[in-house]
């Protein structure tokens, strides 16, 4: 096991490398610069170089590249060209952590409901609530985020009341339990909105991989050994039926991680996906790279966690 | 009947209800007894009901299946009255029952340790430390020569034979009075069927237990089982001793059966074969229902079908010929 860990964790090396060169190379492909359409056209064509020199944005690619990975082993990922004196780390610190609280919020809700739901369902089959289940799960995956989002605001935050629709707090200067209410009560339409389209999905796949585990030859020798109904199924059943998901778990993690650039742009959301549109719009090299190197990061880190997981709860995936 | 009757089932219907109003009568009115300590045989080819009769046995018919009629006397008391929770109680205890497919009947994600003491814990209320000496001890008894080791292995670890030696050791674990083997060996290479066979009746001598031993391989009935039964289309046709049933027999599906076998006395160029294959529960002939395919059919035998006779004592034949 801790061999196959260590194994895992080198392969990760490489792949980030290569993660590296993708990012850079996107980035010199896409015509233009941090100065396009921001820069008085009449200006001297000496100065706009002189800038390009000082950005190093002239030098050889191999150097621009080197450059960018060294500094970005260091933790050191240059300074924004767009906030003047920010560094992109304290940039993407400043986001991230809201970033990872919205992740968090809706992997919870999606775990929450969609598994329950699901394993219900998968007992009582084509029964009426197994209908409005599988009713709401092609609503929910159907339903494009943006549009829950706004009804969302419109329904509980507007007309009800219920809830803030938009920022993260909604007012300086209030902190410990308090603070955490408010930004408890902050996250939760965005994280519904978010977590609208997995738990949709999750619930249909605990749905068939529960049906489907029921229907196989070990649960009915489970049956025929005179185990009770409950250990057939949160021992027997939901074990088995839980090592699929966990693969998804995995990549949603990295999915999630990333920012949700729609969800958060409605929500007015200070989160990595509003900052990557932003970066995007301002040609905001650094940033951009950095952020898209953190995406790639976290798939693969998710990846790494659903093949840790799945070793876990199958042995037969321990390869060692 | 007999007061020591062990397991007496008596016009067992078991029905699955089909799409579009269909009804498949996959067990449709059998009558049989074991007695402790014998083995019976249940005989006959893929679809005759065999399977479905031993799951309604344990109650483990699932949707869309369901135990129509009849009652499952089992030391006495029926258990098609008795609730899902009561038969809990049955199953793994009182009725052990082993499957076909030893690759897949092991959940794979438990130790074979876990999934034996489990049982063990379950009926007999002892604690983990004694339920673990308990499973190495049966495990051993099953031929498992590094018992300890392999309680901490899992199923996929094992091959097909010491699976199903890991199925035997679960289903005697609580020491059942019955043990049903639903085709035990029927995915198992040939030296391997034997040794499992020898194994299950060896237990079998040891616990006095009876077993109910489903099986299309005549070769093992007549090794060992005491009385047989043939079924076809959800019924018995034939029911009698294990020598009558190769000496003697007298159902024309039975004497089909035994001249597809292949012996070392007679001396024939092919080997005899059934022709036709066997009907879909929910469409069998009118009449009775080995007809389309009977060498001897009359035309009577297209329009009722024929009771379950005795033709001379312990000897029970479904067929025109003997009425």
């Amino acid at each position: 096991m801790i061999q196959y860990l260590i194994r895992r964790i080198l392969v990760f090396i490489p792949m980030l490398f290569a993660l590296t060169v993708i990012v850079f190379a996107l980035m010199q492909a896409a015509p233009g610069d941090p100065f396009s359409q921001k820069m008085d056209p009449n200006i001297d064509r000496a100065v706009y170089e002189k800038q390009r020199e000082a950005l190093g944005l002239n030098d050889p690619i191999h150097e621009q590249y080197l450059r960018w990975v060294g500094n970005a082993i260091k933790g050191d990922f240059g300074d924004s060209l767009i906030y003047k004196g920010r560094t992109v780390a304290d940039l993407i610190a400043e986001r991230f952590s809201n970033t990872i609280n919205l992740g968090i919020m809706t992997l919870l809700i999606t775990i929450i409901v969609s598994i329950p739901i699901g394993i219900y369902s998968a007992r009582h089959p084509y029964t009426p609530l197994d209908y409005g289940a599988t009713t709401f799960g092609f609503l929910g995956l159907a339903t494009p985020n943006f549009f829950f989002g706004l009804l969302a605001i419109y329904v509980l935050s507007i007309q009800l009341g219920w809830l803030p629709s938009h920022g993260t707090v909604s007012k300086p200067g209030i902190e410990g339990f308090e603070l955490f209410i408010d930004k408890i009560r902050h996250l939760i339409l965005p994280s519904l909105t978010l977590g609208l389209a997995g738990t949709a999905s999750y619930m249909r796949y605990m749905r068939s991989e529960v049906l489907d585990v029921l229907g196989s030859d070990y649960i009915r020798t489970a049956r025929a050994k005179g185990m009770t109904e409950n250990t057939v199924l949160y021992k027997h059943t939901l074990r088995n039926a839980l090592i699929p998901i966990i693969t998804l778990l995995g990549f949603e993690v990295g999915i999630l991680l990333g920012g949700a650039v729609i969800t958060e742009g409605v929500f007015q959301f200070p989160g990595l996906g509003t900052l990557f549109i932003t970066s995007i719009g301002n040609r905001d090299y650094p940033v951009i790279m950095a952020i898209n190197l953190m995406l790639g990061f976290f798939v693969l880190l998710g990846n790494l966690l659903a093949d840790i997981f799945y070793s876990i709860v199958d042995p037969r995936i321990r390869y060692d | 009947m007999t007061q020591n009757t062990l397991l007496d089932v008596k016009g067992l219907k078991t029905y699955f209800y089909l799409e579009g109003k269909k009804v498949a009568k996959a067990v449709d009115g059998v009558d049989f007894t074991v007695n402790p300590g014998e083995t019976v045989a249940l005989v006959g080819e893929s679809g005759s009901g065999k399977s479905i009769t031993s799951l309604s046995i344990m109650k483990l018919v699932g949707k869309p299946g369901k135990i129509e009629e009849g009652q499952i006397l089992f030391n006495g008391k029926d258990l098609v009255s008795l609730s899902d929770k009561q038969m809990t109680t049955v199953r793994g205890r009182e009725i052990g029952m082993i499957f076909q497919e030893p690759m897949t009947a092991l959940n794979p994600v438990f130790t074979i340790g876990n999934q034996i003491k489990e049982t063990l814990i379950r009926h007999k209320k002892i604690s983990k430390q004694e339920a673990e000496r308990k499973a190495i001890e049966l495990l051993k008894l099953v031929g498992f020569p590094r018992a300890e080791e392999t309680m901490k292995e899992y199923p996929h670890q094992l091959s097909g034979g010491m699976r199903q030696r890991a199925m035997i050791a679960i289903a005697i674990s609580c020491d059942p009075k019955l043990l049903i083997a639903d085709e035990p060996t029927t995915a198992l290479d040939v030296t391997i069927q034997a040794q499992i066979l020898d194994l299950m009746d060896e237990m079998k001598k040891k616990f006095n237990m009876a077993v109910l031993l489903i099986t299309h391989d005549l070769g093992v009935v007549a090794e060992y089982a005491e009385k047989v039964m043939v079924m076809y289309g959800g019924q018995i046709v034939e029911q009698t001793t294990v020598e009558n049933l190769f000496l003697n027999p007298k159902h024309p599906y039975t004497s089909g059966l035994l001249e597809s076998l292949p012996s070392l006395d007679k001396d024939v160029e092919r080997l005899g074969a059934i022709k036709g294959m066997v009907p879909a529960a929910h469409e069998f002939p009118s009449g009775c229902r080995f007809s389309d395919r009977c060498p001897h059919v009359m035309d009577k035998c297209r329009v009722a079908n024929p009771e379950l006779v005795t033709v001379e004592p312990g000897h029970n034949v479904r067929c025109y010929l003997y009425e």
